[in-house]
């Protein structure tokens, strides 16, 4: 595949390699001269220095042939520009662009970019995963689905616990997928499953849901 | 009319003002409240600090009941993306944005976004200029 990437830093330097290695036909749109310069001493001249958001830069990088372009500059604007260049002027199939700001996937979405990656929330995640005190874990997004596969764990003074999970007022839309207990295999909760304290408890849900499994599970 | 304006320079502060002589209620934006000095001291519209392209901020100018909404930072992107936004995300009816690369320019106001490029304005009032 042809892949253009706009933004030469380090996210667009790693990712360019990782491509590279896989065999595919690379070229990294970055502005600054010492980036550019960087990106070639190390991977070969698969840098040229311009602006990915202008449309003769793309148009001498051969877009019109790329099968897919991905933004990765460090500001959701230009990522968002550089994408719908690529999509409306050259046709390029698939556009991927990053953002920063959560808050802009949907305009993102709506503005026919085809995939967003949303490095903040990426990293709270991930954070919050490490954070053993956290009530609720977001383990995985299925982004075109809208759920969400969720980690819920049960405090001793939940007052859920002893209760058995028919007894729940689980949210509609929400499914528990597996409980987690020391010492036992991971199971598949049953509705006359016990809850216990220590208990992890991993669900689907939808994400306006979140907050309802939560109070189900847990109580508070 | 109601119109809110982001990016308080030279020319996003002197539409403000005229606007406001001319009785229309305005909001300027800009993320440098030092901006602000550009606007006449008896300006009566409402200058905020905040980013364009953030909705929050957006909806504090007051973008939901905004007739109309003018986008002229320094920066091409954030210009036709704030344009986007106030269009597609809070169907504001007149929109106007600005983009300095004549080529960027064309391919918005084919995707429907009403933008004028300074460059191509200015180069062709300078040529007239010289013809004359």
């Amino acid at each position: 595949m042809y892949i253009i990437i706009v933004g030469g830093g380090k996210v667009g330097f790693h990712l360019a390699k990782a491509l590279l290695d896989e065999g595919h036909e690379v070229l990294v749109l970055e502005k600054s001269a010492a980036e550019c310069e960087y990106i070639s001493s190390q991977l070969g001249s698969v840098c040229v220095r311009g602006d990915g958001c202008e449309v003769t830069t793309l148009a001498d990088a051969g877009t019109g042939r790329a099968d897919m372009l991905i933004a990765v500059t460090g500001d959701d604007e230009d990522n968002l520009v550089a994408c719908q260049v690529a999509k409306h002027k050259f046709n390029v199939p698939r556009t991927i662009a990053r953002l920063y700001d959560p808050r802009n996937e949907t305009i993102f979405k709506k503005l026919g970019i085809d995939v967003t990656i949303n490095s903040t929330n990426i990293i709270l995640e991930h954070i919050e995963e490490e954070v053993p005190t956290h009530p609720l874990t977001h383990l995985l997004t299925i982004r075109d689905k809208g759920l969400e596969i969720v980690e819920v764990k049960i405090p001793p003074t939940s007052p859920t616990v002893g209760k058995q999970v028919k007894e729940l007022s689980l949210p509609p839309g929400s499914t528990l997928l597996l409980l987690i207990r020391k010492r036992q295999k991971p199971h598949v909760p049953r509705a006359d499953t016990v809850v216990r304290a220590g208990d992890q408890i991993i669900a689907v849900t939808p994400p306006e849901s979140e907050e309802e499994l939560r109070m189900a599970l847990r109580g508070a | 009319m109601k119109v809110v304006i982001m990016g308080c320079g030279r020319v996003g502060a002197r539409l403000a003002s005229l606007l406001d002589i001319e009785g229309h209620s305005v909001t300027i934006l800009d993320t440098d409240a030092y901006s602000f000095r550009r606007l006449p001291a008896d300006f009566g519209g409402t200058a905020l600090v905040g980013n364009g392209i953030d909705q929050e901020n957006l909806k504090q100018a007051g973008i939901e009941e905004a007739d109309a909404f003018v986008a002229v930072t320094q920066g091409d992107n954030r210009n036709v993306m704030a344009a986007q936004i106030a269009r597609y995300i809070f169907s504001v009816p007149k929109v106007v944005c600005r983009i300095y690369d004549p080529l960027r320019r064309e391919l918005y106001n084919s995707l429907g976004i009403d933008a004028l490029s300074p460059t191509t304005i200015f180069a062709q009032l300078l040529k007239e200029k010289l013809e004359k």
